[in-house]
Formats: structure tokens, sequence, C-alpha cells
């Protein structure tokens, strides 16, 4: 059988005789370019989805059809044609390799900076391993010990066939599909994603991290994600896994949900780095997420990360605090390099009694890029005694970078205390010649400062996580003195 | 160990050292005086090769080598060590863990393995007792909030650390109270051996006292001007700099 051409599957497409047969060819298991209704619906049915979630879909479609997209971020890129993307994708089959020397040797050589295993990194480098690799072993015990406590977490796409009933609850209700143009986009072409149930009062015994999510088949474009602590629950999430990843997909528009019931917490850590383009601005991926928590009373949720990659990020992980004495926090460092350019931050909206935030933000910018921090805090009328503390530190390397802050305020209610406090610092000549003089050369003392300036994020942390974060940082910087 | 000739050294275009020369041979203290502008601290940093200051003559060797091409931290690696003046915060990062990365970096540069956490510890320990720092300092942010005196302390006990076998120790007795100079200085006296030398540069006798030099150089208009012992610098306590001032003219 002789493959599709695009024209050829434009062509079922049209004449929506897609349903049928034609997935089977590996090769051919990327759907036409652009995006429509019968797209919406063939990705659902694709899926095997119910009724509800084809309709929830269409809904978002339809909304998003009539959207703009933002321009008020302090990025500047050539706008996605979202009609030149195709929208559904199998897994992608990558090429087997026999052996690591088939590699490409920049990518070993980060790994090898970041200290993975050899055989992890014939893992993630796709390279055929004939033993049992460590990482399976564990997922299996992991597995085992998440279901003896009626932990649920597994992707979304199946998460809707086994448990709709938790899925149709819950999605959307904390990013509607109509919430901005990227999250209604989202909406409507998901392609997969995970979901996490915590049952009331179960504190869930380990992190959990869809680097062990079985059956993972790449983060996908599009990835959505909905993690539900119930009463008194507690989970650490880990997205993102440290190992470079070189996806091509030049457009990332992803959505986070997360629940947090009466008592329970949520700690939601990121390390993204997508690939940022090369040193003259070129190719990288352009993310623009929608992160937003909820917190029902005397619940807490905490976002902690670490943006080192992508040419253009726009990110603001957020909570809403509605219940009483509910906790909001944001832990950020947003490293840019070369021509990256970050527009990130959060909204902490206040709207029951004595809740509290915190925001620490670390922004360093280093060859010609632009970070920028962009805040909210929101103090509702009925929310007494809300408390807020921001600290916004930027720590700039060379002339040629740019580091921007934009804090909004609003307070309607009298008893808000809210305190922020911004600092812009220098990696100084006298301090690369102190570290010098002690035998640090100049890439290490930059990666010591910058360690330094962002350490109370890092301890934030899951340790492991810490420490591959560091050497990220390491890594993102290399090549920016001079 | 160390041999200066003729060095002459500017910065943007302003001419500062002007045909120095010194030679520092290992197990010798050296005294560095001389009014302010003489060009001291510019001595300082070239030797530890500070890239703002131009080398336009001379030479500087260290153990027959000539340095003035490598980068500061070659220099470090080859032994130079320098006790800052004004040493620099670095915000987040530990006087622990700073000292541990310049000790590995340099074991790198020397082609060994990072020092095994085990020893490292023993080795703060020995040195921090010596120089009667208080354990909670060391995890503190690296001079950070320092007083003079603790900044100065650090200054030493890194040099401990690092064992030189070249130590130039610039004003280390400006901002330190008495107790806190007799502890500095207690600290550098024990770290001497036959095996390394120490150039101290100061403005006044009063460390002298208690680093006794084999030499003391009077440093005058980018030239050493006089050399003699220990009581060069009791002369010059006595009757300040202008006497030799005029000796010149």
């Amino acid at each position: 059988m002789s493959k599709y051409t695009e024209e050829d599957l434009e062509q079922e497409l049209k004449t929506k005789e897609y349903e049928y047969g034609f997935y089977t060819d590996i090769e051919s298991e990327t759907f036409a370019k652009g995006l429509n209704e019968d797209v919406v619906r063939a990705i659902s049915k694709k899926k095997n989805e119910p009724q509800w979630m084809t309709d929830w879909r269409i809904e978002a479609f339809r909304v998003w059809e009539k959207m703009e997209e933002p321009d008020w971020a302090n990025v500047k890129y050539p706008k996605p044609d979202f009609q030149g993307i195709a929208y559904y994708s199998a897994p992608k089959q990558k090429p087997k390799l026999n052996s690591l020397d088939e590699v490409d040797p920049d990518l070993l050589e980060t790994f090898k900076k970041l200290g993975i295993s050899l055989e992890e990194q014939k893992r993630l480098a796709n390279v055929a391993v004939d033993i049992v690799i460590d990482s399976v072993s564990v997922a299996t015990t992991f597995k085992k010990t998440l279901g003896e406590k009626g932990i649920i977490f597994m992707p979304i796409s199946e998460a809707i066939q086994e448990h709709p009933e938790l899925v149709r609850k819950h999605l959307g209700t904390v990013v509607p599909t109509s919430d901005n143009f990227y999250a209604a986009l989202n909406s409507a072409v998901f392609s997969d994603g995970s979901f996490c149930y915590i049952p009331k009062g179960v504190k869930c015994p380990m992190e959990l991290s869809t680097y062990f999510r079985i059956n993972e088949g790449g983060t996908g474009q599009f990835e959505r994600t909905l993690v539900v602590a119930d009463k008194g629950s507690y989970v650490s999430y880990l997205e993102g896994c440290t190992a470079p990843s070189r996806d091509e997909n030049q457009l990332h528009a992803a959505v986070v949900e997360l629940i947090a019931l009466d008592d329970a917490e949520i700690k939601y850590s990121t390390v993204q780095n997508w690939y940022p383009g090369d040193a003259d601005g070129k190719g990288g991926v352009f993310n623009f997420v929608t992160k937003r928590g909820i917190c029902e009373t005397n619940a807490k949720i905490s976002w902690t990360q670490v943006e080192t990659g992508s040419a253009v990020t726009w990110k603001y992980p957020s909570c809403i605090l509605k219940g009483n004495n509910s906790v909001g926090e944001f832990y950020s460092i947003a490293v840019t390099n070369h021509h990256q350019q970050a527009d990130t931050g959060t909204k902490m909206i206040h709207l029951g009694k004595n809740t509290k935030s915190t925001i620490i933000s670390k922004g360093i910018s280093a060859g010609k890029s632009q970070n920028s921090y962009r805040g909210l805090v929101h103090v509702g009328a009925r929310a007494e005694n809300a408390r807020n503390f921001s600290q916004c530190d930027s720590l700039l390397m060379g002339n040629a970078c740019g580091a921007h802050t934009f804090p909004y305020i609003e307070a309607k209610n009298k008893s808000a205390q809210i305190e922020h406090e911004a600092t812009t610092s220098k990696i100084g000549e006298d301090q690369l010649f102190y570290c010098n003089q002690r035998g640090i050369d100049t890439e290490k003392a930059i990666a010591l400062i910058v360690n330094g300036f962002s350490k109370e994020v890092l301890n934030k942390l899951p340790m492991e996580f810490a420490v591959e974060a560091q050497k990220l940082l390491e890594i993102s910087l290399e090549g920016s003195v001079g | 160990m160390l041999k200066i000739n003729n060095l002459h050294a500017s910065i943007d275009d302003k001419s500062i050292l002007k045909g120095l020369n010194i030679e520092v041979k290992a197990g010798e203290i050296h005294a560095i005086m001389g009014p302010n502008g003489a060009g001291k601290s510019t001595l300082a940093n070239i030797i530890a090769g500070k890239e703002e200051y131009e080398v336009t003559d001379g030479i500087i060797e260290l153990d027959g080598e000539d340095i003035s091409e490598l980068a500061p931290e070659e220099r470090a690696h080859n032994g130079v060590f320098l006790s800052f003046q004004y040493p620099v915060e670095i915000p987040g990062v530990s006087v622990t863990n700073f000292i541990k990365t310049a000790i590995n970096e340099t074991r790198k540069a020397k082609g060994l393995e990072d020092m095994p956490a085990k020893d490292m510890l023993k080795m703060i320990r020995e040195k921090s007792e010596l120089l009667e720092i208080d354990r909670k300092f060391l995890s503190r942010s690296l001079n950070e909030g320092f007083s003079g005196g603790e900044k100065k302390r650090n200054e030493i006990f890194q040099m401990a650390m690092l064992e030189p076998k070249l130590a130039i120790l610039d004003e280390t007795d400006s901002g330190l109270d008495i107790d806190a100079l007799r502890i500095v200085a207690n600290g550098v006296n024990k770290l001497k051996s036959k095996d390394n030398a120490v150039i101290v540069i100061t403005h006044y006798q009063r460390l002298l006292d208690y680093i006794v030099p084999d030499f003391v150089h009077v440093l005058h208009d980018g030239k050493i001007v006089k050399t003699g012992d220990a009581s060069l610098a009791l002369e010059l306590e006595a009757k300040g700099y202008d006497w030799i001032k005029k000796e010149l003219v």
C-alpha cells in the first residue's frame, strides 16, 4: 500500500471518509494541516471519546474561532499560522537506533553534563535497550503502591474512558474553555496529558512524576493536565523531566488545572527546558501555557517552576484562593539567554477570608534576551485580612539583555496587606574576579552566582529535582560570557 | 618564587607602576608599605591577573615561569592567593559552598578528583578552629552582611583552605579591631612554612607587630624606593612617608 500524501488525507477529510481504516498505516498517523470542526470531531473520534467530551471540544472550538490571539505580553514573535499545523499526530515512532554511537553527539554531551546514567541515556535517545532498566521496575512498584492508596494517575485520555464521572466533573472548572485564546485552542484539540486524583485524606507517599507515567508518548503540542486533591489529601507533582527535549514542534499550548478541596495541599513543580532555538534565535518552541489552581477552605497550592527553555514563554501559574484561610505560593526561576523571551509570573486571586499568598520570582537574563515578570495580586471585596508578599529579583548578565517587572495590584478590601519588593542586580566584574582569583573560572563562577541568586526557589524543589535544576541552570547559561 | 622585573603597568592610559622590581623567595615574608596612591593595591591586583590593568613592560615570574599571560584562575591554580582589601558579596552562596567549589576547581585543573566530603569536612573543622571561626558563620552567604573583621577573617580562612604558595594580603589589617587583628595574624603565622611566601601590603606598622617581615619595601610613585628589614617599618611609623620623599629629591 502506497502511503497517503497530505493531499489524499485532506481529500478524505473533506469527504468525511476519514473515520474508517486509514490509521493503520503508521506513517500516515497524522491529520492534514488545518483546523475546523471536522478535525476536532475526528480527534475526539480517534480517541474514542464519549459524546460529552466531543461536545465539550466542539464548544471550545467555536469559542476559539471567535477569539483573537493576545498581544499584550512583552514578547515579539511571528504569529503562528493556526491553519498550518497538523492537530493530531499519533505517538511519534522515532527511528530506533542500535547504539549510542548513532545519537546526536550534542545531545549526548548534554546528557553527560546532567549526569544521566548510560542506560537512561539510551532510553531517552530511543536506543533499543535489551536489558530491563531501572525505571521500568520502579514504574511497576510505583503503580502498585498508588493503587493500594486509591490514587488515580494515568494519561487523561485513559481517564476519560475509565473515570469519566471524575473528569467530567472537574475538567474546565478552573480554566474554562473560553478563558483565553490558547486555553480554548487546547480544549478543542488537546492530544493527551495527565490525570491525577488523590482520595480524601490520602497523603500521596511519593512524588508523582510524568517521568514515570507508563505509556507516555512524548508530551505533545497540546497537553492537558488535571489534578484533583480531595479533602484533606496531599500530593507533590513533578512535571517535565530535566532531560533535554529536542521537540521541534513550534507551538505548545498546554493547560494545567489544579483543584485542592478543603484542607488539601498540592505542590506542583515544573522544570521546563524545551528547545530555546539556536544562539542566533532561529527555531525554538513557543510555549503558551495556562496553569491555574483553585483552593477551597484551608487548602494550599504551591507552584514552583524552573524555566530555562523555549524561544518564547507566556506562562502565569495562578491560584484562586476561594476558600477561607487558603494559601497560594509561586516560586519561579526564569532564565533567558541568547534571543529567548519570557513573559511569566502569576496571579493570586484572593476571594476568601484570611487568605495568604507568597510570590518569589527570580529572573535571570543573559545574551540578547528579554525577561519579564508579570504578576497580579487581586483582593476581592469579601477577602478580609488577605495578605500577600511579593519579591521579584532580576539578575542581568551583559548589556544587551533586558529585565522587566509588571506588578499589578487590585485591592478591594481595606484590610488587605500587600507587600512588594523588587531588586535588579548585575553580575559584577568584581564578583567574577574574586571567584577567578580563587581558582573558579568565569563560566563556573556565573553558575555559582546564579545558583546563589536562585537559592530560595531551588530550595522549594524536591531534592533530586533541585540538583538537576541546578545543572540545568549551568547548561542554559553556557556561552553567555564574553 | 616570585620575581618581578621592571614592571610597568597602567589603567585607562594612566601609568601607575613605573619600573618595579621585587624578588620574594620561599619561606620569606615581605611587607610593602607606602602612601595612598603609590600603587600598592595595583601591584596586588596585577600579580593576581586582574584584566583592567595593562602591563606595558616587564616580567612577572612564578617559580621561573612567566605568568603574565595567564588568566587569573590559572594563576590561582599555580598557587597565587590574594586576600582582598574589599571582599565582594555573593548572595545565596555559603562560605562552605564557595570554598568547596574553589578547592575542587583547583583540583580539577590539576587533574585530581573532587576532595572527598570527609576530608573536606575535617579540613574545614581544623582551619576554622585555627581562625576561631564559628560553625554558623560557614553557612552564611559569602561576605553578605559580614562585619569588616568577619570579611578579613574569612579571607584568611580561604587562604588556609587553599594552601597557596604565594599569599598577598592587601590591607588585611584595615577594618580590624585589635582582637581580630591578633587572630588573623596568628592564623597567617601558623600557615607560614619554608615552602610558601607572604606579601603583606599595609599602610601601618601595626600589623607588622604580629606578622614580622623579613623585608620591608617602600613603594612610592610606582617604584620600590627603599628596602630594609623590619626596623624600617618602625622608622616609617615614627617619621612618616615624607621623610622618604625628601630623601628621594
